[in-house]
């Protein structure tokens, strides 16, 4: 197969190793780059078009990218998203980006999103390398979108759906991830429903972890594809005003946007009865409100969130129908905010319980489809940057 | 038949009797056979004793053994945490002499026949004198009084539910007033358990951040104010465990002053740590109570200067890798504590809070007196427990290098200084450090 590396380096007429030295890397990444499972980044690039001019050889930056490849380099493909780079091994937590990072990953999921409307939408990136979805607990709608992220970057993508009862049946998570780690997978994606078990089975594989969801700490996915979703709509974070409503005691999606959205310089608010705000709350620099009205007013976003159906009964909060009235988000408490607030929910939603179904479906204000459309772009970008270094080989 | 052995040039403390002898080597202490022959100033003044072996302490500190009043030794039920044997070789290698176990084995010690088997098997290991407290109810965890006069004569310590708290506050107050035809003491774990159910750490905003859920300090509080009004009800003997924040500290020193018999101790994760040690999930600072705030903290070290805690007690908590390598709400709780007992209790000392004889009363005949156990001073004619002990010696805690089964410390790698030199049991040397 003859890849436009391998083209070029034909046309340079120099071998592997003459243009992994010049490349700055090894002989086997350029072996991988020819076989067309690896891409050179922006300053390996700019090394072979300089070493072409010296020698006389008519080349360009188009030159590098594959025929059927439809995004072109100059609106930024990852050639030029590789220049800021993303030196992490695993995606844990939106805690631990800073807001470069958090840029460059939503360039390139812009990327990825532009790509999949096109017809031309599979690719061959991670063409031989493994994802294995790890779900400890139920999930539908994220285990699909890794899944068909990581399909349309022509991975293998194995789903493993941990049922409950096995892990109080004693298969703890670091037996689990012995067992997987053996299996040489190149990406793990995991759901769990304990806090911190994520990062604890991140400490015992060789591959790179994402953190699907863990407990209610974080789900850095979520945060990623509500930002994109976002920016796309408003061009911008900077400054907007964000309200987050509903279960923010209990929800990882909360956290994750909480942290990226001030990261990115938006301000936050955080909307329920006091029973769902966490301790501390006020410390983590966001505003709390517990009447819906006032905490909407002038918001730019209105972000609900899910409250889970064993908490609506008594525990903490008395009734589906007085948490309704007071807290869930119908056209009246809607129009407090700014008109063209964008309503955004992670999903699923409770009709009736947290949103209104006509609010929801509303097509001029709820960007909720939009959202689920951008996970898949975002989890191609995660699983990209996270398997662009070979881990096994890494020291 | 144990020689008499003459330890000189040691700096004896003794806080029981406020006793503080300089080194010297025409001074320190003689056993004979299990017992103190002499102690003072001057007693080798003419030369060592015919037959007497010396032990040169070279400056370094003798004390009486130290006196832990709760440790889990977790025999019978969890011998692959710790048993007997090697908790008892734990204890002495931190320099503690006396060890009273908590009663949450399995079976748990609610009758004669269990606490017979402890001491037996403290007799076949031969190292550290162990004592058992005794649940209070049946099977620990009924509002059924266990037979308190049968086993206070069968040697039982004292009466708690050890880390489970008596909730039901009948059965709290017929314990208070029964155990008084015995002269017992009712040891409490003062924490709301509908409060704390589910909780796994100190509320707020580290357990926000790390979506873990909390449990309130006011937990402790509640429901140890509670039992304070239950102690003045019935005019029982009422001990609180391991007492962590500030309204605690401040809720028995009022008592006190109000005349109640109450005392309490506390453990040297809630004086030397705060809820930060928790971290990135590190299942090692899962301890119950949680560690507190920093101002509890605090509060905690203020409380052990000016008196108000009793104690300082282990909690000694073993627990395995199974239990701990788990995400960090399914982790077990608790910590060992034996081997760093003495360590961190000199920090105390160390950063000015106490002077050593105090700190070492909160280790040695206050935990005793509480208890009612003739150890933990140094006393002509009683026993010869003693520790000897570097105070200053820089050191690193180690958990791979304890002598316990398990190392779950939360204190891996932290700089101490402190170092004992040799443990003492009835005059026999069990423990005595690698030159």
């Amino acid at each position: 197969m003859s890849t436009p590396l391998r083209i070029i380096r034909e046309k340079l007429n120099i071998t592997q190793t003459e243009l992994a030295n010049l490349m700055g890397t090894t002989q086997a990444t350029v072996s991988r780059m020819e076989a067309g499972q690896w891409e050179p980044n922006a300053s390996q690039v700019q090394a072979v078009l300089a070493k072409s001019t010296s020698l006389g050889v008519d080349l360009s930056v188009d030159d590098f990218v594959l025929p059927n490849m439809s995004v072109s380099p100059t609106n930024g493909t990852s050639l030029a998203a590789s220049e800021v780079g993303f030196d992490h091994r695993h995606l844990l937590g939106i805690q631990d980006l800073s807001p470069d990072e958090i840029t460059f990953l939503l360039d390139l999921s812009n990327i990825y999103a532009e790509r999949n409307r096109t017809a031309d939408r599979k690719m061959s990136l991670l063409a031989g390398k493994t994802v294995i979805n790890l779900f400890f607990e139920e999930s539908t709608r994220t285990r699909t979108s890794f899944e068909l992220a990581g399909k349309r970057l022509g991975a293998d993508v194995i789903n493993i759906a941990v049922a409950s009862s096995s892990i109080k049946k004693g298969e703890t998570v670091i037996d689990t991830a012995v067992t997987l780690n053996a299996m040489h997978a190149d990406a793990l994606v995991v759901r769990h429903p304990h806090a911190g078990a994520v990062q604890l089975l991140s400490e015992k594989v060789n591959c790179a972890v994402i953190n699907g969801g863990d407990g209610s700490h974080e789900h850095p996915t979520q945060a990623l594809l509500d930002a994109l979703t976002i920016r796309r709509r408003k061009g911008h974070l900077q400054g907007l005003l964000v309200a987050l409503c509903g279960d923010v005691a209990h929800s990882r999606v909360a956290r994750s946007n909480i942290y990226l959205l001030q990261t990115m310089g938006a301000r936050v608010r955080v909307i329920a009865p006091p029973t769902l705000i966490p301790a501390g709350m006020d410390r983590l620099g966001v505003e709390v409100f517990h009447d819906m009205r006032a905490g909407l007013a002038d918001c730019d976003i209105v972000m609900m969130l899910r409250l889970q159906r064993e908490r609506m009964t008594g525990s903490f909060v008395p009734s589906v129908h007085e948490y309704f009235h007071f807290y869930g988000l119908d056209y009246e408490k809607l129009s407090h905010a700014k008109p063209d607030a964008l309503i955004m929910h992670p999903g699923p939603m409770n009709r009736g319980v947290e949103i209104d179904s006509a609010v929801a479906d509303d097509i001029d204000r709820s960007v909720i489809h939009e959202q689920v459309e951008m996970g898949v772009a975002v989890r191609m970008a995660c699983l990209d940057v996270l398997t662009r270094t070979d881990p096994r080989t890494a020291p | 038949m144990t020689p008499r052995v003459a330890y000189t040039n040691a700096r004896v403390i003794d806080p029981a009797s406020n006793l503080d002898l300089p080194a010297a080597d025409t001074g320190g202490l003689l056993s004979d056979g299990e017992t103190i022959a002499a102690i003072g100033p001057d007693i080798f003044n003419d030369g060592l004793p015919e037959s007497a072996v010396q032990i040169d302490c070279r400056g370094a500190i003798l004390c009486p053994g130290l006196v832990d009043i709760r440790a889990d030794l977790c025999e019978p039920g969890a011998e692959h945490k710790e048993d007997l044997e090697s908790g008892s070789r734990a204890a002495a290698a931190g320099g503690v002499t006396t060890v009273v176990a908590l009663p949450n084995t399995d079976p748990v010690i609610d009758e004669v026949s269990v606490l017979e088997f402890i001491a037996r098997r403290a007799r076949e290991v031969k190292l550290i004198k162990v004592f058992a407290h005794a649940t209070v109810t049946r099977g620990g965890d009924s509002d059924e009084l266990v037979e308190m006069g049968l086993l206070k004569q069968a040697g039982a310590v004292l009466f708690t539910d050890g880390r489970r708290t008596i909730v039901n506050a009948k059965v709290l107050s017929r314990a208070l007033k029964y155990a008084q035809a015995y002269d017992c003491v009712i040891m409490q774990h003062p924490e709301e358990p509908v409060l704390a159910e589910g909780g796994v750490m100190q509320s707020g905003e580290l357990s926000t951040r790390l979506g873990l859920p909390g449990i309130p300090a006011e937990a402790e509080i509640i429901m140890l104010q509670r039992d304070l009004k239950l102690v003045e009800m019935t005019g029982g003997r009422y001990h609180a465990s391991h007492i962590s924040t500030a309204a605690a500290v401040r809720a028995i020193a009022e008592a006190k002053a109000a005349g109640l018999k109450v005392t309490c101790d506390t453990a040297p994760p809630y004086f030397a740590l705060n809820e930060l040690a928790v971290g990135e999930y590190r299942t090692f600072a899962k301890l119950s109570p949680p560690l507190r705030r920093e101002d509890d903290r605090q509060a905690i070290v203020a409380g052990l200067a000016d008196g108000t805690i009793d104690c300082i007690a282990s909690d000694h908590a073993p627990q395995d890798q199974d239990s701990k390598r788990l995400p960090f709400e399914q982790a077990e709780f608790g910590a060992v504590g034996l081997e760093t007992l003495l360590q961190l209790t000199l920090e105390l000392r160390h950063n000015g809070h106490l002077n050593l004889p105090d700190a070492l009363a909160c280790l040695t005949y206050r935990p005793a007196d509480i208890v009612g156990l003739p150890v933990g001073r140094l006393t002509v004619g009683g026993p010869a427990d003693l520790v000897v002990f570097d105070p200053d010696r820089p050191t690193r805690i180690e958990p791979d290098n304890f002598v316990s089964k398990s190392k779950n410390s939360p204190f891996d790698g932290r700089l101490v200084q402190g170092q004992v030199l040799r443990t003492v049991v009835d005059g026999r040397t069990i423990y005595s450090a690698a030159a």
